[in-house]
């Protein structure tokens, strides 16, 4: 039993904590406040923000105490490499979690892509719903035209890719330079890593902070590109099934390179803080498992969405 | 309860094994067309090799809980594995699955086979009612009619005595003729609601915005009842599917009949009616189609269902009146009844609605008014 | 953060000789996998009474023909919540409650593998059911469409407080997914030396499982009622064909969850009764390899069977056969479970405590559930039997002397290694047939009337179903006040139970039995040796 990380015989079981339990009380606070402002809003009435707002707050500073709670024990030396396991295993399949949320949107598109557009327009197994119900509606993706217009407005355009001839049109293309971003930052994630194990430390930094700007710069052009949509093309959340699964898909995905390039921020500060070891550094791991999953999503998106 | 029951109760499951008269009340209805006594054969084999099945099962286990008990002295067996054993009992019933799967598989794709029918007829559920339109070859309409539960609020509370037909009455069936291929197109106007009729063996969901095929071919003349069961919302429990078939001249006739009131109806739309007419008329439509919200007396249910008596747009003008029952009230339960009524009928409602219960403004509505106004949309 | 305030964490030893803090915030601040087991349960015991009280308000407006009690409106509030409560309040958590207690112990670990998350997971639910709860007291009613809440009657057509429902979905959805990584964490992390794989306890193995099939699901779930929210408050359409969406594409998604979802709350029940079944045999499990093979068959194949729930919903043919098909094979790897139970009881020497008693009505009533099952999965026959009693009778022999069953044998068989004090066994077995009786007349006449065509999720009635109807009323209050029994039986025996040796029963193998009762507070501070024999039963 020389090897610490092989050692089981002793196991770091944390004494009680208040973290939990308020974490718990913040979420419960923040979606009653989600609740209550959405249905505010459907209602007409002027919507109260307050709940919403301390349930974020409390939800925040009991996450920042928790986690500053979890590198102390950790550099207190208390963390074993079988409790380490056991972050690696969590971590892991949370991001597995994740992954089955995406392919429930993805899921969503297939279907409606495969089968319930076309039965609607007429083709299909269930061509008879087309024929008899909706004889104006002719099936395409993207969906420019709507079964029923008037109750959702037809989108202006798609965001659809050109077609691969148009080099020029390609270049002007935002999804594709975002590609480009997204996967430059996987390899610059990959270099700060590197970094670590070769504890240079201000190849670490650059790195990580390259990774962060990308991230951020991903964000930029995505906003810019939801105002696109919005101002100039008439591509909408409330324009028809396209503009559904375009924006969740698409959304989502954003909220999770929010989150990422957040959790990738807090690593920079503590790589600048002097945190991570060789054999040390599960929370930028972590991170990192975090942002090549964010990018994964990415490029089934830009092949799914975008392009195919 | 009666001691009849549990005595059934007990009787039952030996009755379904032995497919004796009992077992009629018992079990599924086998029905009056090809493809329910082919459901009801199907049923009764998985049934049964269920049964089969079961008895060695809880056999073996009675045996074992009997025979090898500690208080009679059994002592331990030390075998924990074999894997002739566990081949076995994985390979018998996959055979016995495959066996059943084929015959199923045939009924099913019977099922499947719509087309070269005689008729068509497009069946669309609403909340909390059924709709059925005869179609002509393309499609178009030759009449339709609603079809509502006629089972009365008192014998729902218990006040009158309930009806042998309780909850399975409407006050206008769906009526087909014998032995004839009948397609149905079935499609929803709102939820998902489910048209079945157990002695056919369909059943489908209407699904709002989409359209499914189903067909039938009854060889019994007779009436049929079933029910909604797919659940959509307050009324799911009272939403009754009867179907009358009747014999080729008595269906014509009846036909024929149709065509002749859909005649005089279109007729209607371009007629001017006396203030009594539209009075006799509205009242017929407002108890079919009104009275359970707003009320016989005209006062509502307040304050889900505001009273009419008295209220400010059954007395204001006319243009906002009819507006408001054509196009009903977005996000409360008052539906847009101009899908479900034509002019001629909204005329006639919203003219009663204007002289009734101590309502009495000066104007006469007339189908020419609602047609104008909402062409003039 | 501070230099200063390393001092205040606990040194690493000092952690396992401590026992349990005093007073509330031992229970709200807890890391210990037993208080939070402890929590699991009788939240679940709660949420059982809940959600049964709204199964015996069912009951009794179904007593009779006409409206007696209440208005189809609250009436079908009823349906929907006692479907949810139980389903997600009563049966998860019990299971949940279960492996917290018994995982670490049956591994030969001191504690679940991340503690903290532990005690979030668990208290996630309560609030998440209160808000659950408080729809029904808001404006417009609560959730009134269905335990599996099909659009569009759950986003057009729903009442307001659907948006707080959806919220609580998210939040049930958050605490499973933490409370299954936290299993798989613990058992692929955490398991004494010589404790491999293939001698793990079937219950740790039923659960790995389980644990993976909600890790895949639970944000399938979490997916689809995200979609609802968008197409209620932000105009997408998703399930509205008017903007390209199909009302049925939310079926197929629910149901991909929905489906596995049934599974997981039967996997560990067969965990439960593999462990109780050879312990009162006094002979090891039949087929143990074959066992696990099994489960994860039917894991695998519960991923492709979902769209049995929609058989009428109109699928093109082939698509229909394909569902038909792969739901009738999982009778295979089930059957092979229920064959080996029975012969692990085969020339063994039987005893029936009530653990066993109730082990045993599961293995005959779920098996019937499941054929009951076999027959739904014949997709023409289904046509008959879809959303009808029959149905209802099919989910409930599985569900309630399924997985209720397993779970009530499990607190009997377990509860004096808990709490180190016997239950009264004459009162236990009072309780077993008063349940066992109950729940037959309560669910057996249901097939007759869902045969003879009474379909479910309605008020009230026609006259022919009239006399099914009110032996199953009879039936439920029987059974639910039973329950009533079973919780006083608990108490007697936590309050002045006879004391348990460590072993407590004659047969029982596993690691947990090598510990004192009541079991340490924390489980195995230092990792036993695990041997073949004794690693499980
Ligand atoms: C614990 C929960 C649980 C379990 C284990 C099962 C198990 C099974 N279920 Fe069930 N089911 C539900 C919970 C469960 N179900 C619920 C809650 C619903 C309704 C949801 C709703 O609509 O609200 C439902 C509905 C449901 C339907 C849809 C019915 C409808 O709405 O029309 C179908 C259809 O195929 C089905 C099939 C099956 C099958 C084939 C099994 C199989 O796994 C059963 C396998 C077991 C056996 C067959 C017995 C033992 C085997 C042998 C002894 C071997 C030899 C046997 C033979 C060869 C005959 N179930
Ligand atoms: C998951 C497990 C589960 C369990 C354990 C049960 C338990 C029971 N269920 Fe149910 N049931 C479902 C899951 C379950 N059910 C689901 C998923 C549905 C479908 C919902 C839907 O259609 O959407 C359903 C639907 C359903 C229906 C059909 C409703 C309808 O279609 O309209 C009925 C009708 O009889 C019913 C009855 C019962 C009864 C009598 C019990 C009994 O076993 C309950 C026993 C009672 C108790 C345990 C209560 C004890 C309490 C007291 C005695 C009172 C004491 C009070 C206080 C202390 C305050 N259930
Ligand atoms: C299922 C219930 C229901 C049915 C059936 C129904 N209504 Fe209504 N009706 C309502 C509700 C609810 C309102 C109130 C809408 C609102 O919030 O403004 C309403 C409002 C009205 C009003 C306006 C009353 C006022 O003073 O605001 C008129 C007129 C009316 N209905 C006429 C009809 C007619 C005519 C029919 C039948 C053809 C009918 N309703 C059938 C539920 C119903
Ligand atoms: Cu219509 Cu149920
Ligand atoms: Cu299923």
């Amino acid at each position: 039993m020389s090897d610490p990380s092989k050692d089981t015989s002793v196991y770091y079981v944390p004494e009680n904590g208040w973290h939990p339990i308020w974490v718990a009380v913040g979420v419960f606070l923040l979606v009653s406040g989600i609740g209550s402002w959405l249905n505010d809003l459907q209602a007409g009435v002027e919507p109260s923000r307050l709940i919403l707002i301390i349930g974020g707050l409390i939800l925040i500073a009991t996450l920042w105490f928790w986690f500053a709670r979890v590198i102390e024990e950790n550099s207190a030396g208390l963390v074993n490499g079988q409790l380490k396991r056991s972050y690696v295993w969590g971590m892991s399949w949370f991001i597995f979690s994740e992954v089955m949320f995406f392919l429930a949107f993805f899921g969503a598109l297939f279907y409606t892509r495969v089968l319930a557009v076309q039965w609607l327009g007429g083709e299909g197994e269930k061509a008879i719903t087309g024929d008899y119900l909706w004889p104006d509606f002719v099936p395409s993706w993207p969906v420019v035209q709507n079964p029923d217009p008037l109750v959702f407005n037809n989108p202006g355009e798609s965001m659809q890719a050109p077609a691969i001839t148009e080099i020029g049109a390609w270049s002007a293309y935002l999804p594709l330079w975002n590609t480009i971003i997204l996967l430059t930052s996987s390899f610059t994630v990959h270099f700060a890593h590197t970094a670590i194990k070769n504890r240079d430390r201000t190849k670490l930094n650059l790195w990580l902070a390259g990774t962060v700007v990308l991230g951020v710069v991903f964000l930029i052009l995505q906003v810019e590109e939801y105002v696109h949509a919005y101002n100039e093309l008439g591509l909408t959340l409330d324009s028809g099934i396209y503009g559904s699964t375009f924006f969740l898909l698409t959304g989502f995905h954003g909220f999770h390179v929010c989150l990422g390039t957040f959790i990738l921020a807090v690593q920079l500060g503590r790589a600048l803080k002097g945190h991570f070891e060789p054999h040390d550094c599960f929370g930028f791991e972590a991170a990192s498992w975090y942002w090549h999953f964010v990018d994964v999503v990415w490029v089934c998106l830009f092949v799914f969405v975008y392009v195919v | 309860m009666n001691k009849n029951c549990l005595q059934r109760l007990a009787v039952g499951s030996i009755a379904l094994v032995s497919g004796s008269a009992w077992a009629d009340e018992l079990n599924m209805p086998v029905g009056v067309t090809e493809i329910s006594r082919k459901i009801y054969g199907l049923h009764m084999d998985i049934f049964m090799v269920c049964v089969v099945v079961g008895c060695i099962v809880f056999g073996a286990m009675a045996i074992s809980i009997f025979l090898h008990r500690k208080s009679r002295g059994a002592v331990p067996a030390t075998f924990h594995e074999s894997t002739t054993l566990e081949i076995v009992w994985t390979l018998l019933p996959a055979i016995i699955l495959v066996v059943m799967a084929v015959p199923a598989t045939g009924v099913l794709v019977d099922i499947y086979d719509a087309g070269g029918e005689d008729m068509v007829v497009e069946i669309r559920g609403y909340q909390w009612k059924w709709q059925y339109k005869y179609l002509d070859d393309d499609y178009n309409r030759n009449f339709d009619f609603f079809s509502n539960m006629s089972t009365t609020q008192d014998e729902i509370h218990n006040v009158s005595v309930k009806d042998q037909n309780y909850l399975l009455d409407v006050d206008k069936p769906l009526v087909i003729p014998v032995n004839r291929k009948v397609r149905f197109l079935l499609t929803s106007e709102d939820v998902i609601h489910a048209w079945w009729v157990p002695d056919f063996g369909i059943k489908r969901d209407a699904v709002p915005g989409m359209v499914n095929e189903l067909w039938t071919i009854v060889d019994q003349s007779g009436t049929y009842r079933g029910q909604c069961t797919e659940l959509c919302g307050k009324d799911h429990g009272f939403m009754p599917v009867v179907v009358k078939v009747l014999p080729q001249d008595g269906y014509d006739a009846w036909y024929a009949a149709q065509v002749k009131t859909e005649r005089a109806r279109r007729e209607a739309l371009s007629k001017t009616f006396t203030a009594d007419e539209l009075m006799a008329e509205g009242q017929r439509v407002y108890d079919t189609f009104c009275v359970a919200c707003h009320q016989a007396n005209g006062k509502g249910l307040p304050p889900a269902f505001p009273g009419l008596a008295g209220s400010q747009v059954a007395l204001g003008p006319v243009d906002a009146h009819i507006r408001m029952v054509y196009e009903g009230v977005p996000g409360t339960s008052m539906q847009a009844f101009g899908k479900q009524l034509d002019a001629a009928e909204l005329a006639a409602v919203v003219h009663f609605e204007r002289h009734s219960w101590g309502n009495n403004t000066d104007d006469v509505t007339q189908p020419k008014d609602v047609i104008a106004l909402m062409e003039g949309q | 953060m501070s230099e200063a305030s390393h001092h205040h964490v606990p040194a690493v030893h000092d952690d396992h000789h401590h026992g349990p803090a005093s007073g509330l915030t031992r229970w709200l601040f807890t890391t210990n996998h037993k208080d939070i087991g402890t929590l699991y349960l009788w939240f679940s015991f709660a949420m059982l009474l809940i959600g049964g009280t709204l199964a015996l308000i069912i009951r009794a407006e179904l007593f009779q023909p006409g409206l007696q009690f209440i208005e189809p409106e609250f009436f079908n509030q009823m349906t929907t919540n006692h479907g949810l409560i139980m389903v997600f309040g009563a049966i998860m958590p019990a299971f949940v409650g279960l492996a917290n207690w018994l995982l670490p112990m049956m591994l030969g670990a001191p504690d679940m593998a991340l503690p903290r998350m532990n005690n979030l997971s668990f208290w996630i639910l309560p609030f998440a059911f209160s808000m659950m709860i408080s729809t029904l007291f808001m404006e417009g009613g609560g959730p009134n469409f269905g335990w599996t809440f099909y659009a569009p009657l759950s986003t057009t057509y729903a009442p307001p407080s659907v948006t707080f429902f959806i919220f609580a979905v998210h939040m049930m959805g958050a605490s499973s997914i933490m409370g299954s990584i936290n299993i798989i964490a613990t058992i692929l992390n955490m398991r004494a030396p010589g404790m491999t794989l293939m001698r793990m306890p079937l219950f740790v193995w039923t659960w790995l499982i389980t644990a993976y099939l909600l890790l895949a699901v639970m944000p399938v779930l979490a997916g689809v009622v995200t979609m609802m929210l968008f197409d209620i408050h932000f105009g997408t359409s998703f399930f509205n064909a008017a903007g390209g969406g199909d009302p049925v594409m939310f079926q197929h998604i629910f149901w991909f969850f929905g489906h596995p979802e049934v599974y997981i709350m039967i996997l560990p029940a067969f965990g439960v009764v593999s462990q109780i079944i050879p312990t009162f045999s006094r002979k090891p499990l039949f087929g143990y390899d074959s066992m696990v093979y099994a489960t994860s068959s039917i894991a695998f194949l519960s991923f492709i069977v979902w769209a049995h729930h929609m058989f009428t919903v109109g699928m093109p043919l082939a698509g229909q056969l394909f569902f038909m098909y792969a739901t009738m094979l999982i009778a295979v790897p089930t059957g092979v479970k229920v064959f080996n139970w029975i012969s692990t009881m085969w020339r063994g020497s039987m005893t029936f405590e009530t653990p066993m008693l109730f082990s045993i009505a599961f293995v005959v009533l779920f098996t019937i559930g499941g054929f009951s099952g076999l027959m739904l999965a014949i997709a023409p026959a289904d046509y008959q039997y879809h959303d009808t009693y029959f149905v209802v009778a099919h989910f409930h022999y599985v569900l309630v002397p399924g997985a209720l069953f397993s779970i009530i044998a499990a607190v009997y068989y377990w509860l004096p290694k808990w709490c180190g004090r016997m239950y009264d066994e004459r009162l236990g077995k009072i309780h077993f047939w008063l349940s066992f009786i109950g729940v037959n007349i309560t669910f057996f006449p249901q097939h007759f009337s869902g045969l003879a065509g009474m379909p479910r999720r309605i008020p009230d009635y026609a006259l022919q179903f009239a006399d099914f109807n009110m032996i199953s009323s009879i039936g439920a209050f029987v059974f639910g006040f039973s329950q009533l029994l079973f919780g006083y039986v608990l108490i007697k025996a936590i309050v002045s139970g006879r004391k348990a040796t460590s072993r407590v029963w004659e047969g029982a193998h596993g690691l947990e039995w090598t510990l004192p009762s009541p079991a340490p507070y924390h489980s195995f501070t230092h990792p036993p040796k695990v041997v073949e024999a004794e690693a499980h039963s």
